[in-house]
Formats: C-alpha cells, structure tokens, sequence
C-alpha cells in the first residue's frame, strides 16, 4: 500500500470567532497580506446563517505557488474565542502537527479540539489589543500568524493598515498591533520549536512573479461574464449568488449595463429573456430554490432560441438546504429539470481564476447557439477569495447570427439551417418582424401542432448544439497518456483531485485527470477518447446520491464500471480521500 | 416618419394569420382598436414589440406586423420590462388575460405598477379562462357556476383598478371592446403617457360567458374628466360597478429608466475592471 502524505510547500490556517470577532476580516487581510508579499493563497469561509452574532470560520491556505483547494489538514487554528466552534469543528480537521491557539480568555478547550492530538496553546490576542489604541484581538492574532507562517511583517503591517487608517487608526498604532502580535510567535518557535513552526519554503527557481490578481470567484464569474459581453443582468436576492452581481452593478454603470432586480426569480429570468430578445446579451444569477423557480421560462428560452445565461451557484439543498455552504447537488436540475426534450447547455468552473474564462465561455455559447446556457459554480469557489495568476486572455469571437436585410413574408426566424441555428432578426430591424413563442412553431414562428413541425424543430433546436465544435476547452485532460487509472470530477471538486494525484504522481503512481467543463450536452466520444487505456475509473463528486456518477454511467460509454468517491457538503472533498482509493488500488 | 413614406393604416398592422378566437369574441375588437392606435400614432411596426403570455387573448401578438413575443403563461410583464430596460427606443405594448395578468402573474402586475416603466398594458378581461374552456377567473364573480366550481367559488371578485392605483400605475383607464373608437383612444393616450399605462378592457367571451353580451347595453361611460388627483381616483374606483368606462387616472411620475442604457456593442475595453484585481 502507498501512502501519500505530502502537503509540502502549503500553509493552512484556520481563524475562528464568534460573529463580529472578526475571523473573516482577519482571514482576508491574512491572503492580502501574503498577496503583497508575493505569495499565493485561498480563502473560503464557512459562516452560520446569522447575519451577525452567529459562528464564523475563515480557511486559508497560502504557498509560493497557486492554491485551488484546501488540504487535508490545518497547521494552525486561531481561536478569538471558543463558541459556537462545534457548529464547524468538522470543517477545519486538525492532526498531532497542528497548533490550536486560542486567546487566554477562551476558556475550556473543545472536547473534538482535543481529542485531534493538536497542540494546544493560549496567547493573550484580547489583552494586547486592550493596550493599544483601536487594537482588536483578531489583528494581535494576524501579528502571530505571520511570524508561524514566516510572512514578512511588513506585509502585514501595511495591509492591516490600508484597512484601519480608514477607521482612524494611526499607522503607529497598527504596526504596534502587529509587532505585538508578531512576537507570540516569536516567542512560540522558541520554545515550541518545529511544534510552532509552519514556515513557507520560498519556491525552487523562482523568478519575477507573474501578475496577479486578488479575487473572488463571483468576482471572476462577473467579469467573465462582462467580457463575453453581458450587459443586462436580472436577479432576486439569494445566497450565495448575490454578490456576483452586486460586484457588477457599478461596473455597469461605468461600462453601459443595466442591472435590475426583479420582484421574484421567475420575473429575473423573465426581464433577462426579454433583454436578450431586444438584442443585448443577458445573463440572470440565482441559486438552488431559485433556480427550481426559473425553469419553465428557461425551457422558454430553449422553445424560443433565446440566448440566455443562468449562473447559479450551488449551495446546499434540497429547498432551503444549507445555505450558506457548498454542494454540488444542482446538476440533476440543471441536466434534467426542463419540461419536454429541450437541449441546453451546462457548464462548470473548475477553479475560483476559472470562473472568468468559464463564465466568459458560457456567454459566447448562449449567443452563438441561440440557447440557455447554465453555469454551475458552487458557494466554495463562489465566495472564496484567491490569489491568482492572471487568467489567460481569451476572445472567442463571440457573435450572435442576424439576418441581412430580412424581407417581410420570406424572413424564416426559425428557419431550418444547416447547423440549426437560424439568423436571428432584433426588433429595430425592417422586415424581420416575428412572433417569439414557446409554443412549437414553424419556421416562420407561427404557432403549430403539426407532429412535422414539431419533429424537424426538435432536431434543429439539438442539432444545432450537436454539430457545435465545443474544442478543447470541454474539459482539462492532465496526467499520463499511458495511465491505466482515470479520475473524473467536476467543479471545485477538482482541487482536492488534483493535489490528491500531484501526491500520487510523487511516488510513481500514473493517473489521468479529466475534470469536466461541459456538462451537457455530452461529449461521449471526446470522453472515451481522453479515457483509452484506462482500466480503473473513480468518479469524484460532494454529492450523497451521486448525481455526476449517475449521469455518466447514463450517458457516456465508460471503459469501466467506475467507483464513485462521494459525499454530500458542507465537507470538502480531501485530497487524502482520494489519495486513499489510489493507495488502495496501487 | 417623413413625408415621403405612406401613411400606415390600421389594416397595415394586421398580420395574415386568422385568429384562433371564436366568432364573436370581443378580442377581435380589442385587436383592431390595438391596429387604430398603431395607426394613429403612425408607429414604424419594426420598432414596435407585442408581448404577451399564455390565454385566448395572448394568442395577439402574432396577429400583429410588428415584433412579438408569445411566452409563457404570467410573465408577460417581467420580459417585457426587460425588453424595454435594454431597448428604450422601442415601444413595448403587453397584452393578455385576466387570468395571466391578475392570477398567475398578480405579483407581476403589482410590481410593473410600482416600477413604472414606459409600457402599456392591455388586459382583455373576459372574467373566465376560455382557453382551458371555462373555469372562473380572479375577476369572476362569486357565485358564477362552473364545471369546476359547482355554485361559484365563494371568493369575491379582484379589482383591478384599485390595485393599480393602490400600486402606482402611471396611467389607469377601462375600455369596453365593443367601443371601438373609446378604446382606441384610451390605448393611444396610454402609449403616449409615459410610464406603466393599465388598459382594463372588457371583453367577452361568448362562448363560455354569453351573458356578457349584455355589456354592450350595461358599460356606460364615466363621464367624468380624467383626473390626476389621486383621492378623487380612489372615490371614483370605490364608486365603480366595474362597467363603467373611459379614461381614469393619469400622475405625473417620472417613467423608471436605468441611468444609462445597455451597449449592444459589447467590446469594451474592460481594463480599467482588470486593474481593480491586480496586486
């Protein structure tokens, strides 16, 4: 059996508190702050569904060299204070190497705290802050942190102090807090030793740094989105997809956009139909329950060859579910959940930079293809903050078919074409006047029930993403070409997959990696293709029925009967449960 | 348009598609009031949108020469605000039933009164679901019998005047589609009054509700100058037995528009957002 233990090169910390400690604040200045002093990192949050006085958690994790995912582990756990911790104690596991470090005033260690064999400390975060003007624990605690992890302080100082001096906090003040702070763990690494040291490795070879980026991966999916060329966007309020478009609507202020928010989902989906129908690319977010609302009128778009963008970002389910934290449970809706036989398109980001290119993809297929086109992110990637090298730029050449000077009564919206997708006449125009209509139509667009009209419309409405040449950009294929184990997965799924097989290719374990970026229509012979040779087959999913599982063993030609690794959220999938079922089978 | 161009007559709004309606249905003359006002108001048909949803009446869109969109049963109103959001230039006119407009997309109505957005809404009240062939409607009164609801369904009947008033529509008027000419004027002011216009249009269905023939003789006219006060509004709407026609209500609020209006040219330079992430 092989083990794979690695997690070299990465820092994880946890920093918790109750609402209004200031975890998440801390969590985010922490990634700002190694942004600044030229490292990477991830943060991804796990909050209560209190808006404030709830439990909060931020989960960072920082190296010299991009992060996607979090590990298996957490090196160091902040605790501002102890309560409420039980509610997400199961989402920051913890080992014998780890170092929880709570503040003096804490109080009795947590039962599952102490029973992981992590070292448990104290540091008086809350006594240092009462000395120093405008002071919180949770800024003496990021003081620590930099000197465990080995950021320079300076980096920290500077961040911290970009955010207080707004607060009125003077630069002396902050540099005092930090400093504070900064010599706990000083003190700690002498006299813990490599108990209490979690330094960062500089990366081997490192040479001027790329440009990078901080950003959230609705950030990402919302400038995505403006790239591929939305500028209508509707949406009802819902968590976690509302800061998306909240991040857009001064950028469409700026760059002619109009956002509005509708009185329910279905009217959201409605206005960016309407939108779209006038000739301005439009996209409408949502999550789960939101996304139930919306699907009669997005099988209207389908009926009606309208493109359309859904970015709905996965939480929780079913109903209310949790939502404030990620699954990847809204791909049966997104795959099955239109009425009739109605081909659309679902897509998937891999990663929080992925979100741009993904989002931006999604766009350009839903105006080339005359469709709606879903984009499943997940609250994980959604509302996690990154580091990032710059995402590559891409144009596609994105282009909705219009006719050239349509003449009334010859002009054919739903002309049968080639390809299947018809010139689409914009209101303004002379002479292409026509009816939009979700009832089946000839190709004129007038109403019919007539079994030929209906039959040749539902072979244009497939065929015309069938006969799409979708390239490479389908799925991310990595690994050894003569690799006799296949992994699939999809979403942020793909993080833990990856550095779960980095660790196996260490110790000369062979894989192939294809984690799926178009979801549907499926692509059956691009996937036996990317899996020839393979003989063992593991399907990874944060899903309890196995929703990614099912739909490929329906719909694609597997080499083998897969093994699902599965389980539902709000637990992450962790490399080591991968690695686990590689060590198994090698 | 120039003086070179032919004037547009009503007939030149007409689609060749026969109506599915019934001989006899007031649709029909809804449809050619509709037809009139386009004419009147010399509207070029290829800047002009029908949209509707789903019912008899919804079917009007494609009887039309202008642009159309026939979606779903409600949500006439959200598309529609959406179109019009994105293309200002356009003159969007909804039509549709009592059932789409005051049941299934009630919440709907309630929120395009208050957004005032520069539509006209025209809703062809028959008080019964024809299409579904027969069932009562929100504006059916209690006690009519039906299949489904043997002796009435007990629930008073919706007002629909006092809701758009209540909920802040711009401009509020009832027609009758028997009176061709009243109505057609009520459209065309609607049209030109900026903001959400509410068009209540009597029309029956003579197939499911032959009584309704009989408002031919039972609408009167109002009477009564249209008012922008709007107490007075509330009193004359308290006061209505529901046949009672002509313009209403018209306030002076400002149609909702967005501050700037979407670029359908979408190759923007996005650098300035770029910088916004860089380290």
């Amino acid at each position: 059996m092989t083990q794979f233990t690695s997690e070299a090169g990465t820092v994880s910390v946890a920093i918790t508190g109750s609402g209004g400690a200031g975890a998440i604040t801390a969590g985010t200045l922490l990634l700002e702050a190694a942004g600044k002093a030229g490292w990477y990192g991830l943060m991804t949050r796990t909050v209560g569904p209190q808006i404030r006085g709830g439990e909060a958690a931020a989960l960072v994790r920082l190296a010299r060299s991009p992060v996607a995912g979090h590990g298996d582990v957490f090196n160091i756990l902040i605790a501002l204070d102890w309560r409420n911790v039980e509610r997400f104690v199961a989402e920051i596991p913890l080992g014998p190497n780890s170092l929880a470090l709570a503040d003096d005033d804490a109080g009795d260690v947590p039962g599952k705290i102490a029973a992981s064999g992590a070292l448990n400390l104290t540091a008086p975060f809350a006594k240092l802050a009462d000395d120093i003007r405008g002071a919180r624990p949770n800024i003496i605690a990021l003081g620590t942190v930099a000197a465990l992890v080995g950021l320079p302080i300076e980096a920290m100082v500077e961040t911290v102090a970009a955010t207080l001096i707004e607060k009125g906090v003077s630069l002396a003040d902050c540099t005092q807090a930090i400093r504070a702070g900064f010599d706990i763990g000083v003190q700690l690494m002498a006299s813990q030793g490599a108990a209490a040291s979690f330094r960062v490795p500089e990366a081997a070879g490192a040479g001027a740094l790329p440009d990078r980026w901080v950003i959230t991966g609705n950030q990402a999916a919302g400038y995505g989105a403006l790239k591929g060329g939305i500028r209508f966007a509707a949406l009802y309020p819902i968590t976690p997809a509302t800061d998306l478009l909240e991040w857009v609507a001064p950028r469409f202020a700026a760059i002619g956009g109009v956002l509005c928010q509708a009185e329910d989902e279905i009217a959201a989906v409605q206005m960016a139909i309407g939108a779209s129908y006038g000739g301005v690319p439009s996209l409408t977010t949502t999550s789960g329950p939101g996304l139930a609302l919306k699907l009669e009128s997005i099988g209207l778009a389908v009926a009606a060859e309208v493109p359309l963008v859904i970015f709905n970002v996965m939480r929780g389910g079913p109903s209310t579910g949790i939502p404030t934290k990620s699954e990847q449970t809204d791909l049966n809706i997104a795959l099955y959940g239109l009425h009739g036989d109605a081909p659309h398109v679902v897509v998937a980001p891999l990663s929080v930079d992925d979100c741009v290119i993904t989002t931006q993809w999604a766009v350009h297929l839903a105006e080339e293809l005359q469709t709606a086109v879903f984009v499943l992110s997940d609250q994980l990637m959604a509302q996690a903050k990154a580091v990032i090298s710059a995402p590559k730029e891409v144009d596609f050449g994105t282009k909705r078919l219009v006719p050239v000077e349509p003449k009334a009564g010859v002009y054919k919206r739903y002309a049968l074409t080639g390809s299947g997708v018809s010139p689409m006449a914009i209101p303004g125009m002379p002479g292409g006047q026509y009816t939009a209509d979700g009832l089946e139509h000839n190709e004129r667009g007038t109403p019919s029930s007539q079994a030929n009209d209906h039959h040749s419309q539902l072979d244009k409405r497939n065929d015309k993403l069938n006969n799409f040449d979708y390239g490479d950009i389908w799925a991310d294929i990595e690994g050894d070409a003569d690799a006799e184990i296949g992994i699939i997965t999809w979403g942020s799924t793909s993080a833990p997959v990856r550095e779960a097989l980095a660790r196996a290719s260490a110790s000369g374990i062979k894989t192939r990696l294809v984690a799926m970026r178009l979801l549907a229509p499926a692509r059956p012979a691009q996937l036996a293709a990317a899996l020839k040779g393979v003989k063992k087959l593991l399907v990874v999913e944060q899903s309890h029925s196995g929703q990614f599982i099912g739909y490929l063993r329906a719909q694609y030609d597997l080499p083998v009967t897969p093994e699902s690794l599965r389980h539902p959220g709000p637990l992450a999938i962790r490399p080591s449960e991968v690695c686990e079922v590689l060590s198994r089978w090698s | 348009m120039d003086g070179c161009t032919p004037k547009l007559e009503a007939k030149h709004y007409k689609s060749d598609l026969t109506p599915i309606w019934c001989p006899g249905c007031g649709h029909f003359g809804i449809q050619a009031a509709v037809n009139r006002a386009f004419a009147e108001l010399q509207l070029d048909p290829a800047k002009v949108v029908v949209v509707s949803g789903i019912g008899c009446s919804s079917r009007i869109p494609a009887y039309t020469t202008c642009y159309g969109f026939h979606g779903l049963h409600g949500r006439a109103l959200p598309l529609a605000i959406g179109l019009k959001l994105a293309r200002p230039d356009l003159t969007v006119l909804v039509a549709g039933g009592d059932g789409d407009g005051f049941s299934i997309g009630g919440n709907h109505f309630l929120h395009a009164c208050r957004r005032n957005v520069d539509l006209t809404y025209v809703v062809m009240d028959n008080e019964v679901y024809g299409m579904t062939k027969g069932q009562p409607s929100p504006t059916t009164a209690p006690d009519w019998d039906s299949d489904l609801q043997p002796g009435g369904t007990g629930i008073s009947a919706f007002r629909p005047l006092g809701v758009a008033l209540q909920s802040g529509a711009n401009f509020i008027a009832r027609g009758f589609s028997g009176d061709l000419g009243g109505l057609t004027k009520l459209i065309v002011q609607g049209i030109k009054h900026p903001g959400f216009s509410f068009i209540h249009a009597l029309s029956p269905c003579v197939t499911f509700r032959p009584e309704e023939k009989e408002w031919k003789t039972q609408t009167h006219a109002s009477g009564e100058a249209l008012t922008s006060d709007f107490q007075e509004a509330s009193r004359r709407i308290a006061a209505d037995d529901g046949l009672t026609t002509g313009p209403l209500y018209a306030a002076d609020r400002k149609a909702y528009a967005p501050p700037v209006a979407p670029m359908r040219d979408t190759k923007t330079d996005l650098s300035h957002i770029l910088a916004e992430f860089r380290i």
